[in-house]
């Protein structure tokens, strides 16, 4: 058991990060709090990716006569690539909630439903 | 040139977006963005035609040789969506001028059409590409221009809808991102016919499975499968009546081929079978779907919004067609993928001539219609007739081969609820013909039918309904030979 959480300690660390990003979306009454958990969701994705690209005893992929060993660089510029994405939903998302707010005067998602209703 | 229209098909709209920026006054970019789609869809009728005639084309990015660089795969399976989405934002956009002028503020109408070509360029781009890992990044590119077009709605409920679905969307391609990394890892590879032959191998571990289960679920998500389908009626009903006629007819679609892909294509028909009973679940969620959704349309107040759970329905047919994991089922799934487009399309764009005369789509409002606006009210009776299945239509044509594909199967309970359900959709839609056609118009308004502009696409996708209801040879045979393809491919 202890073997099992040591040797897969980055899978463990992402599972918890991810269900913290997760539960903050859904238990979270504030739209920019959501966002942040939805940023955290994402966040643990991007070390998924990126501690499967290394290989044990690899160095960085930077080509060098003496290695002969190296981590697989290709998760790491996947990964650059959803970071991207990520700001621009964040990006969008705040630029939502500002309008939510000139628009209902609150940024609480009860305050808004509150409102739709009537 | 010809040898270059996979990667034009996306790049197109893709480079006309920041360039319709430029032309600044909303009349060009419309002009602009119109001429574009109308490209778009010129190219995939020429790929359609060559992947019938040829087989399917094979685009390498840069000349990087597949499963090292990434691949655009035009088979009959996406080339016939192609058509169906380029050819559907070209006719919505020829009829879109004056509803948006009407439903959006001016300093905003330029950034709408950017929007709209990223969202076709996103579109065409999940659909053409052959990598997994492109496929995210065309989900995204879609995505965020999507809920960009739902906010600029008139309703400040559009800004609610649209950040709801940016939350619901976000974790649905995160769950896709997640998949994808898992084969990655398990498979060392991204391109989808390389993720087919390695995926067998490792098949029985869990970390396969668990990458199977992400990726259904982030589609499911996307394409707004029962339960998962909370955020589509709000985000149809208060987005502006272009982007709804234009996402009905295209976003769902382009999920429900996601899930046909991963499904037979990359994971193979076999995989689909395992463990778990998903043909019966996706059977069992469809029938919901079309049930819980239909009886919630009955009782809406809102006509767009009516039909925007009408959608949820429908997707639930599109989804026992595909459960039922025969050709004959895949088939009608294909069908009715071709068909909902042409009638939601219809319906849609009816409900945005009626909004831009009206200012509403509320059932009151709509008292009389038929005498103030004939030829708009006539158009929706048409497309809710196909909606219903009627013969002559092409919704009959679907429901028709989802019928015989259940019966085949031996089925026949689930065909005689599918026969249950299209009545649920006689009952919504004949209430709308109620008030539009038996009830007097109010006498203080004075409302005169929509513009030459509006109806002229929108009698074209009408005429398509009945066309492709009559002479079905073209879809039929099409969807025919791909999923025999897909089948044929998985094992």
């Amino acid at each position: 058991m202890t073997d099992m959480l040591l040797t897969h300690y980055n899978y463990w660390v992402v599972m918890v990060l991810m269900m913290i990003g997760f539960y903050i979306v859904i238990a979270q009454g504030n739209l920019v709090k959501k966002l942040v958990g939805l940023n955290i969701f994402q966040t643990s994705v991007f070390i998924l990716y990126i501690s499967a690209g290394k290989v044990s005893g690899g160095s960085a992929p930077i080509l060098d006569d003496a290695i002969s060993v190296y981590s697989n660089p290709l998760p790491h510029v996947l990964i650059l690539t959803a970071i991207v994405v990520g700001i621009a939903t964040t990006a969008l998302g705040l630029a939502l909630i500002i309008r939510l707010r000139e628009a209902y005067g609150s940024a609480e998602e009860k305050d808004i439903q509150e409102q739709n209703q009537c | 040139m010809l040898s270059h229209l996979p990667i034009l098909q996306v790049i197109l709209p893709l480079l006309a977006a920041p360039s319709c920026l430029i032309l600044g006054r909303p009349a060009l970019a419309w002009g602009f963005s119109f001429a574009t789609s109308a490209a778009a869809m010129l190219i995939s009728m020429l790929l359609l035609q060559q992947v019938w005639l040829e087989g399917p084309i094979s685009y390498f990015l840069g000349g990087w040789e597949a499963p090292w660089g990434i691949e655009y795969r035009i088979d009959l399976l996406n080339a016939f969506l192609l058509l169906i989405v380029s050819s559907l934002s070209t006719v919505v956009l020829a009829g879109t001028r004056q509803s948006v002028a009407a439903e959006v503020e001016a300093n905003r109408q330029t950034l709408f059409y950017v929007s709209w070509l990223l969202c076709l360029a996103g579109l065409l781009g999940i659909l053409a590409t052959g990598d997994a890992f492109n496929v995210f990044v065309f989900l995204e590119v879609s995505s965020l221009s999507t809920y960009t077009l739902i906010s600029l709605g008139r309703d400040r409920k559009a800004l609610w809808a649209s950040y709801q679905y940016l939350i619901v969307g976000t974790i649905g391609a995160t769950f896709i991102l997640i998949g994808i990394g898992l084969m990655y890892m398990m498979t060392g590879t991204l391109n989808m016919q390389d993720l087919a032959q390695r995926l067998p191998v490792v098949a029985d571990t869990r970390t396969v499975f668990a990458a199977y289960a992400f990726v259904i679920v982030g589609v499911c998500l996307k394409l707004a499968l029962f339960p998962l389908h909370l955020w589509l009626p709000n985000a149809y009903a208060y987005a502006p009546s272009a982007v709804t006629a234009f996402l009905a007819a295209t976003a769902t679609k382009v999920a429900v081929y996601l899930l046909i892909r991963f499904s037979f294509t990359v994971f193979g028909a076999d995989f689909s079978a395992m463990d778990i009973p998903l043909h019966q679940l996706f059977i069992a969620l469809g029938l919901i779907a079309v049930f819980s959704a239909s009886l919630v349309a009955i009782l809406q107040i809102d006509i767009k919004r009516a039909i925007a759970y009408s959608s949820v329905a429908q997707i639930g047919y599109m989804i026992i067609g595909l459960g039922l994991g025969t050709a004959a089922g895949l088939q009608a799934t294909l069908l009715h993928l071709f068909n909902h487009a042409l009638m939601k399309g219809a319906l849609f764009m009816s409900l945005a001539a009626v909004a831009l005369r009206m200012g509403s789509t509320r059932l009151d409002d709509l008292a009389g219609l038929s005498q103030r606006m004939p030829l708009t009210a006539m158009a929706f009776v048409l497309g809710g007739l196909s909606l219903i299945g009627v013969p002559l239509t092409v919704g009959f044509i679907s429901k028709w081969y989802l019928v015989i594909a259940t019966l085949e199967m031996g089925m026949w309970p689930v065909a005689a609820l599918i026969l249950v359900g299209s009545l649920l959709a006689v009952m919504y839609i004949w209430r709308v013909v109620e008030v539009m056609y038996f009830r007097d118009p109010p006498a203080s308004t004075q409302v005169s039918e929509a513009p030459v502009s509006v109806l002229l696409p929108l009698w074209l996708l009408v005429i398509a309904n009945i066309y492709f209801g009559i002479d079905t040879a073209l879809p039929v045979s099409v969807t025919a030979d791909a999923a025999q393809a897909l089948l044929g491919w998985g094992k």
